[in-house]
């Protein structure tokens, strides 16, 4: 009798082992799942962008690349067009100038995304429920591209002289910008 | 002459191929009888799954801390050791968590159901059963059977798991990968369809694990040098058929 109870209760403990990894694969991994997030400690910010790119909850939020807190959130604000992102900053970095300038950055070429503040020269410092006002997008590779080519083949075009004069303007004002 | 011993060879695999398939209808048909007496089957999850549990989690614990080393120095070449936990987490539940499981699953479970009921043959337990009119395929291969397709994919969520946090320690504790990055990261990549190609996977596995385990103990020859070779042949034809199974299944899934 006593032997069952003790082979009982290890596969109770196994097949609830087994049930509990498997429900964190399935609801906690997949960004399609729903995550419980632990209320961390620390001061929440808001943000908005024009372009977020591939930034995400969980993104790293960094001054001069030390690690201050985390993106806790990301919305989209149907009024604006603009995507408003949430900062939580760790509480012991409450000397934050309030009008420090979010910009979104690339880890290595092709990495995630992360948010890189510049401190600003003001002596108030963002608080709880604060907004960060100067901010700016991702920079998206593709586009980058895009426009470096539209650029290239435009002024070659220049060059050559021979072809129709309207792109040929255009392409030229735009190099002089 | 050596015809005809190519020919006895190749009618030697086919009698076993089949002799296997008609195993797995019997098992099924007694599966459900099997599930009515869950005593039996609760020992059996104990014993394949629970006993299990110590060498699945070390084993892929340390598991994915290599992969935690070998991929952040394969990613930091190009500057993209933030993926690791993309890597770490699609190998781990595609592909390494089902099939290593199913390799330590024959070597561990497997053995122990092929010489157990070997032995019960070779000791004439399963005759005495027999001749009080009790089935042995119901009270001992059924529930041996589903015991190790249950323990299977259990296992394998474990093992996905403990080896997930192993890479979490070696890319973030060791290699300084931030935190955040490597879970958003995964989470962003990781769908619902990797974990069910996972489960799918080992639930396959399982089956054909606990078949040949528990195949080729009802049919060993019932001497201690039969038992050893039934023993052995469950290692290699479980293992063959894992990884056999599993470029199968990939391809299927991919």
């Amino acid at each position: 009798m006593r032997a069952n109870r003790t082979l009982e209760i290890g596969t109770g403990l196994f097949v609830l082992l087994g049930f509990a990894a498997l429900l964190f694969l399935t609801t906690q991994l997949p960004a399609s799942g729903m995550k419980l997030d632990g209320a961390k400690a620390g001061y929440h910010v808001t943000a908005e962008f024009d372009d977020i790119g591939d930034l995400k909850v969980g993104s790293p939020v960094t001054m001069s690349g030390v690690r201050l807190g985390e993106v806790s959130g990301i919305r989209f604000d149907p009024k604006d067009f603009k995507a408003v992102v949430t900062l939580r900053i760790d509480k012991q970095y409450n000397q934050i100038p309030e009008d420090s300038y979010a910009s979104i950055q690339t880890q290595g070429l092709l990495g995630g995304k992360y948010i890189g503040l510049s401190p600003g020269g003001l002596d108030t410092y963002l608080k709880d429920g604060g907004h960060i006002d100067q901010t700016q997008s991702a920079i998206v590779l593709e586009s980058l591209i895009n426009k470096f080519f539209a650029n290239y083949s435009s002024n070659k075009g220049g060059e050559q002289g021979s072809g129709s004069n309207a792109p040929d303007n255009s392409g030229k004002s735009e190099s002089r910008k | 002459m050596s015809k005809s011993a190519h020919g006895n060879y190749l009618l030697e695999g086919l009698r076993r191929l089949g002799s296997v398939a008609l195993f797995l209808l019997q098992l099924l048909g007694q599966a459900l009888p099997a599930l009515g007496r869950p005593s039996l089957l609760i020992t059996q999850i104990y014993n394949a799954g629970a006993r299990s549990l110590i060498i699945i989690m070390l084993s892929g614990l340390f598991v994915g801390m290599v992969l935690g080393l070998q991929g952040y120095d394969l990613l930091q070449r190009f500057g993209s050791e933030q993926a690791l936990g993309i890597a770490a987490a699609l190998g781990l539940l595609r592909e390494l968590a089902p099939v290593i499981t199913a390799l330590l699953f024959a070597g561990r479970a497997g053995t122990a159901l092929t010489s157990e009921i070997g032995l019960m043959r070779a000791t004439d337990q399963l005759t005495a059963m027999e001749i009080m009119a009790v089935d042995p395929l119901r009270y001992v291969a059924a529930p041996r059977f589903l015991g190790g397709v249950i323990a299977m994919p259990l296992l394998t969520a474990i093992f996905s798991l403990i080896g997930l946090y192993g890479a979490q320690l070696v890319g973030v504790q060791l290699m300084g990968v931030d935190r955040g990055t490597f879970w958003s990261q995964t989470q962003g990549a990781v769908d619902l369809h990797d974990v069910s190609e996972g489960m799918m996977k080992s639930l396959v596995f399982g089956v054909a694990c606990s078949l040949i385990a528990v195949h080729e103990g009802y049919h060993a020859e019932p001497t201690a040098e039969g038992v050893g070779l039934a023993t052995t042949r469950t290692v290699i034809a479980s293992s063959v058929l894992t990884l056999l199974l599993d470029y199968v299944l990939t391809a299927a899934f991919l």
